[in-house]
């Protein structure tokens, strides 16, 4: 946590608490090394993107985070708390507090946009009367713009909307830290553009603290404090965006290369 | 390169106690043990999901009554139809009404409901949970604090297990009428002399044996069909598979069931 604490700081940052704090973190699935030794800690309001090919294990890292996969070895510290120590109820307690937006949006089919935000609302906070829980949802469909899909189905909804209200649901239990899982994966450029600015309007109205998944550049440059890649395992870099892409690293290098091939 | 092979199904082997297949089967006990013990702890425990478990029950009761009512009625039409002939050698015609209801009450109306309701409600309760699954919701419940195998597991059992018992007492209900209609119409017997012999020979413990029957039925399918749905793996294929195994498993464990109460009934009796 200490290790080039100084550098990776960075002057966006409200101060120097460390949210999530990761230590020698590996995981396998039989034989298959997903990762291989994790290091980083996430500081208080600070946005990380993780960049990474396809199967690299971005997906299986948040799932650790978030305790729905239990690491094979090191350490998970989330708001002080070691995730793979707890007991289900400290578990919940401590999930109310990180919002998990899943790469396939993972809205509930079965039930309304509206179902969809009560759910976790009327499950956790168990006093709100009929209005307060109408004004939660009312307050965070406006704030991802998008109040008039109140009682549409899911499968009525658009890609980048249904991101959306998956960002939303998680925003209802007014999280400390964001999880995004590719959150601009398959939308066109001015629907990404308008998610990076919602995570970045969640960032400041929020004060969340996030890891922001994806393997578009715009997106981890729009967003993000920080950038790290993670291949074989392993983070390769992690710092400012200039920083990281200002490199020799073949793997980097093709990275940025295919992302912003017009500009060169 | 053979020798490699050979030597890799070796090693493979090795990680097994007796071999894979064997270990899985007995993993899978294990785990449908521990899933159960799970559903009896969390249906004790408050919070309850009471308005779900009503949509639930509605549910089940909604998809399978058309189904019900109709293979009840023509199982008793046709059960009549075909009883006569043999009773009438005997000139006995006039105990097709005991006949027929022992046949309704004591194993027709409760196997009928359950196939069906295995067929109907529990392939769909696998193919739920199961895309539940593979498309992440269940892990979204999960991770939003709130306890998914109180809402969608607890729930669609006590629900299932709730309704097949109804359902089986309708089932018995429509059979002896369907008969009835078939008896009136060739023997011309009475409404009343049709019900009063009906029920002159079968007994309270008949009936309790059948409803005690009627709950395991649908503590069963309803244990399959979200055990399958809930560890759905691989995608849609996956669902697919969920779905197709919750009906074979709980059609194959309601025929041992039967088997077994039917022994225990005819002990005690
Ligand atoms: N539950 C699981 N069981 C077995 N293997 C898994 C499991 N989850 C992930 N994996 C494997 O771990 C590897 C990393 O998966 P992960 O989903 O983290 O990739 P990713 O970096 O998120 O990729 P993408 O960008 O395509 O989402 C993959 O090879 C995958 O097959
Ligand atoms: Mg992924």
């Amino acid at each position: 946590m200490q290790l080039g604490k100084n550098e990776l700081m960075n002057e966006k940052i409200l101060d120097n608490e460390a949210v999530i704090v990761i230590k020698g973190l590996k995981k396998s699935f039989d034989t298959l090394k997903v990762l291989d030794g994790i290091d980083f800690s996430l500081f208080k309001g600070e946005n990380i993107a993780v960049l990474g090919r396809s199967g690299s294990g971005k997906s299986v890292l948040i799932k650790i985070i978030s305790g729905l996969l239990k690491p094979d070895a090191g350490v998970v510290k989330v708001l002080g708390q070691e995730v793979d120590q707890l007991s289900l109820v400290e578990l919940q307690a401590l999930r109310m507090k990180i919002g998990f937006s899943f790469q396939n949006s993972a809205l509930y089919d079965s039930m309304s946009v509206r179902g969809n935000l009560e759910f976790p609302l009327v499950r956790n906070k168990r006093d709100l009367s009929k209005t307060q829980v109408n004004n939660a949802i009312e307050e965070v469909l406006h704030e991802v713009g998008l109040s008039q899909a109140i009682n549409q189905m899911p499968s009525e909804l658009s890609g980048g909307q249904r991101k959306r209200i998956g960002i939303a649901r998680t925003l209802i239990l007014k999280p400390e830290i964001m999880l995004y899982d590719e959150p601009t994966a398959g939308l066109d450029p001015i629907t990404s553009i308008e998610i990076n600015n919602l995570i970045l309007k969640v960032q400041q109205e929020y004060k969340t603290s996030s890891i922001i998944i994806t393997h578009d550049l715009t997106c981890a440059k729009t967003t993000a404090n920080k950038i790290t890649m993670i291949q074989e395992g392993k983070f390769l870099t992690m710092g400012s965006f200039k920083e990281v892409f200002n490199t020799q690293d073949a793997s980097l290098r093709s990275f940025y290369d295919y992302n912003f091939i017009n500009d060169k | 390169m053979k020798t490699n092979t050979v030597k890799s199904k070796i090693l493979d082997e090795q990680k097994y106690v007796i071999s894979k297949k064997v270990d899985a089967f007995f993993t899978d006990i294990y785990n449908v043990y521990m899933f159960i013990l799970r559903f009896f702890k969390e249906a004790f425990s408050p919070p309850f999901e009471f308005k779900e478990i009503i949509n639930q029950c509605y549910l089940v009761g909604y998809k399978s009554l058309a189904l019900i009512s109709l293979t009840g009625f023509i199982t008793g039409i046709v059960f009549t139809k075909q009883s006569r002939p043999s009773l009438s050698n005997f000139g006995a015609t006039s105990w097709l009404p005991s006949l027929i209801s022992i046949a309704i009450v004591k194993a027709l109306a409760p196997l009928v409901t359950a196939l069906i309701a295995a067929g109907k409600v529990g392939s769909n309760m696998g193919a739920e949970l199961g895309s539940m699954k593979v498309t992440e919701q269940i892990d979204a419940m999960e991770v939003s604090a709130t306890n998914p195998f109180k809402y969608l597991v607890v729930t669609r059992i006590t629900a299932v297990t709730l309704m097949i018992p109804i359902l089986v007492l309708y089932t018995g209900f429509v059979g002896m009428m369907g008969s009835y209609l078939n008896i009136h119409q060739t023997e011309l017997t009475s409404f009343t002399a049709f019900f009063k012999s009906a029920f002159a020979s079968i007994t309270f413990l008949d009936i309790y044996a059948s409803i005690f029957k009627a709950f395991c039925y649908g503590f069963t399918i309803g244990v399959a069909g979200c055990f399958q749905g809930y560890y759905a793996q691989n995608g849609t294929q996956g669902v697919g598979r969920a779905a197709n195994s919750t009906v074979v498993l709980s059609m194959f464990l309601i025929f041992v069931e039967e088997m077994i109460i039917v022994q225990f009934v005819n002990a005690i009796r």
